[in-house]
């Protein structure tokens, strides 16, 4: 047995015996004042908050970008934007959409739930934390840095070479998207093993495997993913820039290399991307559809075992991205079967949703009808894609306006409909007040008939032939009046994304107060004041069973979880550590304290891309050295944190 | 839900349907892929309808079950009130919805499969075409054995009604996908390989097609057409297309044809003459063609006419650049294209 | 335990259980997204390799001396990493300073090495798409050798410092797993591109 350093009993305690509590860890974990307190916090419940607000300003970014498209698009023949123009635009809207705000919208739920919905006081990196959301912010005004000057990335989100090779497009453009999301990779990386990691150590004791809720699942589940994914654009990208600007031939023909490579690194990520982006939205879908129904989730375990498979299944369908690329038959043949495959998981889930809708009650608030929605999207948008998997039909469906409409089914059905029932969901958690229910549901209606007028039509236009990224059509075409339709609608559903923003905005001021658990919902988050204390839990909660709060309402045998009475751990910033499978408790956890070492280091990683993209040595070498000094500093084992021979305080 | 919400749905779900079944009945665009007109489109027409069909059976038994789901009576309750005493129940829509699910999938991944080979090129094509993309054209080489039966044109392509043509793709600069939807599905072109598909009309007519794969700037006008003709009007084509072009016969059109080769002849081949550049479309028979700029203007004098003197203008950023000649000089060129049957 | 399943049990450790802290768990997702991405490299390699035209690799298979010879260092390398290691958990710090110390050594002489293996080549990163493939992935190798490097010699600082002893090094532990992996992605690297073509000549 290794000796494991100093050891304590945990104390007890029981949070109505004394009051003291409560002000004691307030000290202990409050973040400083000022705007050093700001830039250096690490509370998990801040940085989520900012994870979120910024995702929904770049979602308003890309949606002002769609509208702008939606007005060239809406008739025949339109001159308001120039062809470059457009390019660069549709393709900001794609890159804005799905790396800026689909996985970060949902990295800020994980980041403000998880340690609420696992039973503990912050997540098991907090620095870490806050370096992925600055790298977050940095990189995304890296990308969006060549945007005024007219030179912003133009080759679609997937950037196929040798189009976005030097030859054909020499200005900043792609460099910009080149450097930039091997950048934001980093923040996807890091956040990544935040969360396995936190999964890993510091749930709440008995907070096993089997009891965790959906959402941890969909987010561990994306963020194995992400490991494993990201690495390839990041490569593909990198390649591309040393392509572009150092003289190798990864995507050149013309000294041995090959374009399609592009697409087969670009695919091996992108494909689990997307269900990166999606699974979590799921996850909060299967935590809080069934709070509205009044009962327990229907099949935990298949649901959770399909969002592992859906991942697993995920990494073995990318090519199915490149149908038309001239592959073999029996390649093609593989394929095809496995991309049938995937939908079987979804079924598992849809089923599941349908048959906690049947067998429970439901309660019809805006958080409700959003979940409800999505069901119906969900399948319109699996749907879509089941037909797209088949090779021959896809073959007609690839690159029209089909597919355009999949993809906003998949990506506004499945991530903005969950995302924005989540808010309503979890709102008065994050502010202590409710949401107003008429306007939630004035905004649902608008979003819901706004969206499906504004997509749906898009199958039309791509059953007619229309292909995707064009500028313009002729008005012999046939396009024009599904077009005018598609328009109108993409407008009115900005009209009730709009109103959503607006009972936000009027809620946070004038919203009725909430108090702990409005929902009467069975997660341990609901089991501490709303908002939440800074350390989310006085004492470390206890968990029983798979629905905590609820335990008083399902039959005998599930257990007595405790919320009331637990560990103390008030040694400085502190929380339980505890084994993978069964959640007992085997270490305490020393947390680390606010720190500006994630924003220095952020920094430093940004002004070396700046220094690549400018080709100026000077800059990458200074802010290597910079960012090796931080690293040092930051890794520099400390007595309070357990990690030298002393410990402090013991 | 209200019952009025319910009833907005359903008002929703009519109009979008009504406004779906107008727009495929009426449109029938020139790209649609709906209905197919050859051997190497119809299997996988087929296909699209039988799996649009079932996606549209299954949305309608899904949403027709959640909608009861949500709406059938139920006693109300105290809001703390649980619907169910356990964890427990509702598995049986799980295994039956997923076990019909599969059976399902199975078919279709089966019927996909055998779709694949009857889409595959036959055996023995005796006719072969090279198509190369480039921004934002299409050149088209007629390939025969016999070098003296070798022409190229551009961005329109005759075949044989009846016949399979083999159709080898190559690109001059980035990818380009070749796409005549009524016949059949699309082939990427990709530099560093040729990849191979075939087209065969079964009744005379004009297929239009686009490029497939964004591929730039002018990628909306990246058109082509296919022009699929009687085995005799076919024949003559050829022979039409094989021929050089007619010397000026006034000295008018002279100039025209000598102004071209100044300004032009860098870029465009004219057989027949010294014009003999290959970075652009071979004119040689322009006017036999139905549009110009690779169907970005039908093939009118006085489209030819704008088209010459601002390229630039009707299509920004494509490769033809402005030319520094006078309004005569731009008359006396046009004049020259048009003789060109 | 009581009927609410509170923890009642013995004392716990604080800060870390021997060498399972947090930053062990960080450092597996860390290797594992780092293999990742050597997987991509490889992976990119056999995509390119299986459609060259002609020889490949281009002028014959690599000259194995020096690669072999930075094999048998690398290897050593995690020998000794590995001997001082076992130093620290029996509370001998003189032990890891010298396996730290020898480690080093041994890492900045297949930097030196594997420098002359580079000049030595006839292409260049723009040569061709080989040139491209070898320089990008020794160069990703060479890069993390050089962030072994820097994680020992910390170690090593924090080391003298007495930091560490048998109870707390977890930050050891740490650090000499990721310097295995350096040494199992350079057998990787070796077997790519210096054996398989005299395995499997192109």
């Amino acid at each position: 047995m290794i000796d494991s350093g100093p050891l304590r009993v945990p104390v007890l305690a029981r949070v109505s015996d004394d009051p003291g509590i409560e002000e004691r860890l307030r000290r202990i974990w409050e973040t400083g004042p000022g705007l050093i307190g700001w830039l250096s916090t690490v509370d998990h419940k801040e940085i989520g908050k900012r994870y979120l607000v910024l995702s929904f300003l770049f979602l308003l970014i890309g949606g002002i970008e769609a509208g702008v498209i939606r007005a060239q698009l809406g008739a025949p023949d339109q001159t308001l934007l120039t062809p470059e123009q457009y390019n660069q635009l549709f393709t900001m809207h794609g890159v804005t959409m799905i790396f800026l705000y689909a996985l970060p919208v949902l990295s800020g739920f994980s980041n403000y739930l998880w340690p609420l919905l696992l039973g503990s006081r912050d997540m098991a990196f907090p620095r870490l934390n806050a370096l992925s959301f600055w790298i977050f912010l940095l990189a995304g005004l890296f990308l969006y840095a060549s945007f005024p000057l007219g030179m912003a990335p133009d080759g679609g989100w997937f950037n196929y070479v040798p189009y976005a090779a030097h030859e054909f497009n020499p200005g900043p453009n792609i460099d910009v998207y080149a450097l930039g999301m091997v950048f934001l990779g980093m923040s996807t990386t890091v956040g990544s093993t935040n969360f396995i990691v936190t999964l890993a150590r510091t749930r709440a004791p008995g907070m096993s495997l089997n009891r965790v809720p959906i959402l941890v699942w969909g987010t561990l589940t994306a963020s194995v993913g992400n490991l494993l994914a990201v690495p390839a654009v990041s490569l593909a990208f990198f390649m591309l820039w040393m392509d572009r600007q150092v003289g190798t031939h990864f995507f050149d023909v013309a000294a041995g290399g090959q374009p399609l490579l592009w697409q087969h690194l670009f695919w091996m990520f992108g494909h689990p991307w997307v269900y990166a982006i999606v699974l979590p939205a799921m996850g909060i879908v299967s935590d809080a559809l069934p709070t509205f129904c009044r009962r327990p989730l229907v099949g935990y375990t298949p649901v959770a075992l399909a969002t592992v498979s859906t991942m697993v299944l995920g990494f073995g369908v990318w090519v199915h991205h490149m149908f038309a690329t001239g592959l073999p038959p029996i390649a093609l043949s593989f394929f095809s079967a496995a991309s049938f495959v995937i939908v079987i998981p979804s079924a598992v889930a849809v089923f599941a949703w349908l048959a906690t809708i049947w067998t429970g009650r439901p309660v019809f608030t805006a958080a409700f009808l959003f979940f409800a929605a999505f069901v119906f999207l969900f399948v319109v948008g699996g749907l879509s894609g089941f037909m797209t998997a088949s090779v021959p039909v896809d073959r007609q469906l690839t690159d029209t306006y089909f597919v355009v409409a999949h993809l906003h089914y998949v990506l506004i059905g499945i991530n903005v409909f969950p995302v924005v029932g989540g808010i309503h969901y979890w709102f008065p958690k994050i502010t202590g007040r409710l949401m107003n229910e008429r306007l939630g549901r004035w905004s649902f209606w608008v979003m819901f008939a706004g969206f499906n007028l504004g997509f749906f039509p898009m199958h039309i236009a791509g059953l007619l032939g229309m292909p995707r990224r064009i500028y313009t059509y002729g008005s012999g075409m046939g396009w024009g009046p599904v077009n005018m339709v598609i328009t109108l609608g993409s407008y009115l559903f900005a009209i009730g994304v709009l109103l959503f923003l607006v009972n936000v905005w009027r809620s946070l001021k004038r919203g009725e107060a909430a108090g702990p658990n409005p929902w009467h919902a069975p997660s341990l988050e609901w089991s501490t004041a709303s908002p939440p204390p800074v350390f989310n839990f006085a004492v470390i909660p206890t968990v029983a069973s798979r629905y905590p709060l609820w335990e008083d309402r399902l039959e005998a045998g599930a257990g007595r979880s405790s919320t009331e009475e637990g560990m103390l751990l008030d040694h400085g910033r502190e929380t339980i550590g505890t084994t993978v499978v069964g959640a007992e408790p085997d270490v305490i956890l020393r947390m680390p304290g606010d720190s500006l070492a994630p924003l220095a280091l952020a920094v430093a990683m940004a002004a070396i891309f700046v220094g690549l993209l400018l080709h100026s040595w000077t800059t990458v070498i200074v802010a290597t050295g910079a960012l090796l000094l931080t690293l040092v500093a930051w890794l520099w084992p400390s007595a309070a944190l357990g990690q030298t021979m002393e410990i402090a305080d013991e | 839900m209200t019952g009025g919400a319910s009833r907005l749905v359903a008002a929703a779900v009519v109009v979008v349907a009504g406004f779906a079944a107008s727009q495929v009945a009426r449109a029938e665009s020139s790209m649609s892929y709906l209905t197919t007109f050859g051997p190497a489109g119809d299997p996988a027409t087929r296909l699209g309808w039988g799996l649009g069909l079932i996606s549209i059976a299954v949305t309608v038994i899904v949403t027709a079950l959640l909608l009861a789901g949500l709406l059938r009576r139920r006693q109300r309750a105290d809001p703390k009130a649980l619907a169910v005493a356990s964890d427990t129940g509702g598995m049986a829509w799980i295994y039956v919805g997923t076990g019909i699910t599969t059976v399902i999938l199975l078919a279709c991944a089966v019927w996909t499969i055998r779709t694949i080979s009857a889409i595959a090129m036959p055996v023995g094509t005796d006719l072969s075409l090279e198509v190369s993309a480039a921004q934002w054209w299409w050149r088209v080489r007629y390939d025969n054995a016999d070098p003296s039966q070798v022409f190229d044109t551009a961005n329109e392509i005759h075949i044989p009604v009846g016949r399979p043509v083999r159709v080898e793709l190559e690109s001059l600069d980035v990818i380009h996908s070749f796409w005549i939807p009524k016949l059949g599905g699309k082939m990427d072109v990709i530099p560093g390989r040729t990849n191979v598909t075939w087209l065969e009309a079964d009744a005379p007519g004009v297929y239009r097609g686009q490029c497939g794969e964004y591929c730039g700037a002018q990628h909306a006008h990246m058109a082509l057409s296919v022009v699929a003709d009687p085995p005799a009007t076919y024949a003559a084509w050829v022979a039409d297309q094989l021929a050089q072009a007619p010397r000026p016969a006034s000295s008018d059109v002279a100039a025209g044809l000598a102004t071209f080769s100044r300004h032009c002849a860098a870029c465009h081949a004219i057989r027949g003459t010294d014009a003999g550049g290959i970075l652009g479309p071979d004119l040689t028979h322009l006017m036999s063609r139905s549009t110009l700029a690779a169907g970005t203007l039908p093939n009118t004098p006085a489209n030819l006419l704008a088209w010459l003197a601002d390229s630039q203008a009707i299509k920004p950023g494509c490769r033809m650049p402005r030319l520094a000649l006078s309004a005569r000089e731009l008359q006396s060129v046009a004049r020259y294209l048009q003789t060109l049957q | 335990m009581n009927d609410a399943g509170i923890y009642q049990g013995a004392a716990l450790p604080v800060g870390s259980k021997g060498r399972l802290s947090s930053g062990w768990w960080g450092m597996c997702t860390v290797i594992a997204t780092e293999a990742a991405l050597f997987a991509y490299l490889f992976f990119s390699y056999f995509y390119i390799a299986a459609q060259a035209h002609g020889e490949w690799p281009p002028g014959g298979p690599p000259k194995l001396l020096i690669a072999v010879i930075d094999t048998i260092i690398l290897v050593a390398g995690s020998f000794t990493m590995m001997w001082g290691e076992r130093g620290i958990r029996r509370g001998n710090a003189r032990r890891l300073l010298w396996g730290l110390g020898v480690t080093i050594a041994l890492g900045a002489i297949f930097l030196v090495l594997q420098s002359i293996e580079w000049r030595s080549k006839p292409y260049s990163l723009s040569t061709n798409v080989y040139g491209s493939l070898y320089f990008t992935t020794t160069g990703f190798h060479v890069a993390h050798v050089i962030v072994g490097l820097l994680i020992l010699c910390a170690l090593f600082a924090w080391t003298a410092l007495g930091y560490f002893g048998a109870r707390r090094h977890s930050a050891v532990s740490i650090g000499v797993m990721y310097w295995h992996f350096v040494t199992v992605v350079w057998i990787g690297v070796f077997a790519i591109y210096y054996a398989m073509p005299y395995v499997a000549p192109g």
